[in-house]
């Protein structure tokens, strides 16, 4: 178990958790994280170093006790889990849309300490909801905003942006987290631009460890052969963007 | 010429390895590809009558010898696996249904719609340690187990295995009584039953409090129970419990098992784990003169003065 070190208010409803202590992942990659006595959820890990950290938006009955714990509490986290991003290349975009941000946030200022050069198209609904756009400028990287109301920077979907950012440059490989429909966006666009992309996805977790099947995408799983997927592989996919198993198994549109 | 093929109940199995049920088996695509993998026979993951959203997580603990796992029986429902049987069955190995219910009209009913979908065999799960009013809670009664299989039987063609619980006093005595319901095969052990407490947090980890011990650990126990099965029935064994490589599938195939079935080991040591034991009873036969696996099954019995 871990020690809660303090909260952050992020954008409205939404927070992060930071930790005493550190993990020691690969940004991407994903912890279990436990509530005694609620509930345990697949997250992201937004901090990394020197603390752990998970941005969540408080949603149901787990999140919320999550935001109600105190500095001092212990929280159970197992993991790390799961395959993270790569660094490709030298010049790379981050594709965000929404809280899609949280696993690249890491991972984009690991990519500029080792001396990449990054710009990320930062989706969101409205200029309030736009996360860590401060924190992935003071990194260094290139920030261009897209919001579906146009209260800041572009307006319209975080794709359309992303289109226009790259029919101007040249990138070795896109970097992309947020919804699916997007996520299919993105890939079609850098096929187009023969770039390759690497893109982290969600699906309803259980073991997090590769056995129940919960998580499966055409044979594959989220938690252990992702969460984050080349896309050689991502292009195999026949249920990206269609369809995922509800905590039941049953299959429902996406 | 070494064969590893067997049969079982019936069906040809091109080698005596079973993905065991609840593991990887809820989609089609996901038991295609152990298959492809492998493995011998394809056990899904139970399904019920209706979609069943399984406990609240934490439903899985990790242990340094094995694995906890309180899922609760989470299943699509039975109308919503036909298709995941027919995509399983495209990887090329014979698919059988694991199927829980709370009576011998449920069990029967589900038997009959897995045939219908084209399962080459069906397993009754009357051992899930960690679901109120299924597996285990009835499957402990003799008289239930040979009722359960009693009614499967008379509902279908294709073969009927019992998987049985070892928490219980005698299970050759539940294995008779499926034997004396018709049941074609007993598969023997699920899960024992298990808790595990975290002193910080000062509570059971499992949201469900109580699960199943599965692993490395249970595998002494398993290999006890068909060894004891071996005795006191006629119909073949299927061994289930820690089985990792090929010595672990070993024991149990002389203990009386002529298949062995793989949960586990598929987190510890992904799909690849079938075609390591293959690999591994192929050289253990060339080393020790034996052409088939028939040759092996129950030989530790021989040594009884």
């Amino acid at each position: 178990m871990l020690t809660i070190h303090g909260h952050t208010d992020e954008i409205p409803n939404v927070r992060t958790i930071l930790f005493k202590e550190k993990l020691l992942s690969k940004p991407g990659q994903f912890v279990m994280v436990w509530v005694p006595g609620v509930d345990e959820f697949p997250m992201s890990a937004s901090h990394t170093i020197p603390r752990l950290g998970v941005t969540y938006r408080i949603l149901g009955p787990g999140t919320t006790a999550l935001a109600s714990r105190k500095p001092g509490d212990r929280i159970g986290i197992r993991g790390p889990y799961g395959r993270g991003f790569t660094l490709e290349g030298e010049r790379i975009l981050g594709v965000a849309g929404g809280l899609g941000i949280a696993p690249l946030a890491p991972f984009l200022e690991l990519a500029m300490t080792k001396g990449a050069s990054a710009e990320l198209v930062l989706g969101a609904k409205t200029a309030k909801e736009v996360l860590f756009d401060g924190r992935m400028t003071d990194a260094g990287v290139k920030v261009h905003i897209s919001t579906d109301n146009g209260s800041a920077g572009f307006k319209g979907l975080a794709s359309e942006l992303a289109k226009e950012v790259l029919s101007g440059k040249k990138f070795d490989c896109i970097y992309a987290c947020g919804p699916e429909k997007m996520l299919v966006e993105v890939l079609a666009l850098a096929g187009r631009h023969k770039t390759p992309v690497q893109a982290s996805l969600e699906r309803y977790m259980k073991c997090g460890i590769g056995i129940c099947d919960s998580c499966a995408i055409d044979g594959r799983h989220v938690c252990k052969d992702g969460p984050v997927f080349p896309d050689s592989e991502l292009r195999t996919f026949g249920e990206l963007g269609k369809t995922k198993l509800d905590p039941s198994g049953r299959r429902v549109s996406i | 010429m070494i064969d590893l093929s067997v049969d079982l109940c019936g069906l040809k199995l091109r080698n005596p390895t079973m993905l065991a049920a609840g593991v990887l088996g809820e989609t089609g695509k996901s038991m295609a590809t152990v298959a492809r993998a492998g493995a011998g026979a394809i056990v899904t993951k139970s399904i019920g009558k209706k979609p069943r959203s399984g406990h609240l997580n934490p439903c899985v603990v990790e242990l340094p010898f094995g694995l906890l796992n309180a899922m609760g029986l989470p299943n699509p429902g039975a109308e919503a696996f036909g298709r995941e049987i027919a995509e399983a069955r495209e990887g090329g190995a014979p698919v059988i249904a694991s199927v829980f219910g709370s009576t011998e009209e449920e069990f029967a009913e589900l038997c009959g719609l897995m045939a219908k979908y084209g399962a080459d065999a069906v397993e009754l799960n009357l051992s899930c340690p960690h679901a109120h009013g299924y597996g285990a809670e009835i499957g402990s009664d003799p008289d239930t187990v040979q009722a359960i299989c009693r009614k499967a039987k008379k509902r279908l063609r294709i073969p009927v295995l019992a998987k049985l619980t070892p928490d219980t006093t005698s299970i050759a005595d539940l294995a008779l009584a499926a034997q004396r319901g018709g049941a074609d095969g007993i598969v023997a052990i699920n899960t024992l039953k298990g808790m595990r407490i975290l002193p910080e947090a000062r509570m059971p980890v499992l949201a469900n409090r109580v699960g199943g011990l599965s692993g490395p650990a249970i595998r002494p126990v398993g290999v006890r129970c068909v060894y004891e099965i071996f005795e006191a029935v006629k119909v073949p064994v299927v061994g289930v419990g820690g089985v990792s490589n090929a010595s672990d599938a070993l024991e149990y195939i002389m203990a009386g098992a002529s298949s062995v079935q793989v949960g586990t080991a598929v987190w510890s040591e992904g799909p690849e784990v079938f075609s390591k034991i293959t690999g591994g009873l192929m050289k253990f036969m060339a080393e020790n003169g034996f052409n088939s696996v028939k040759e092996m099954v129950g030989i530790a019995h021989s040594s009884r003065p």
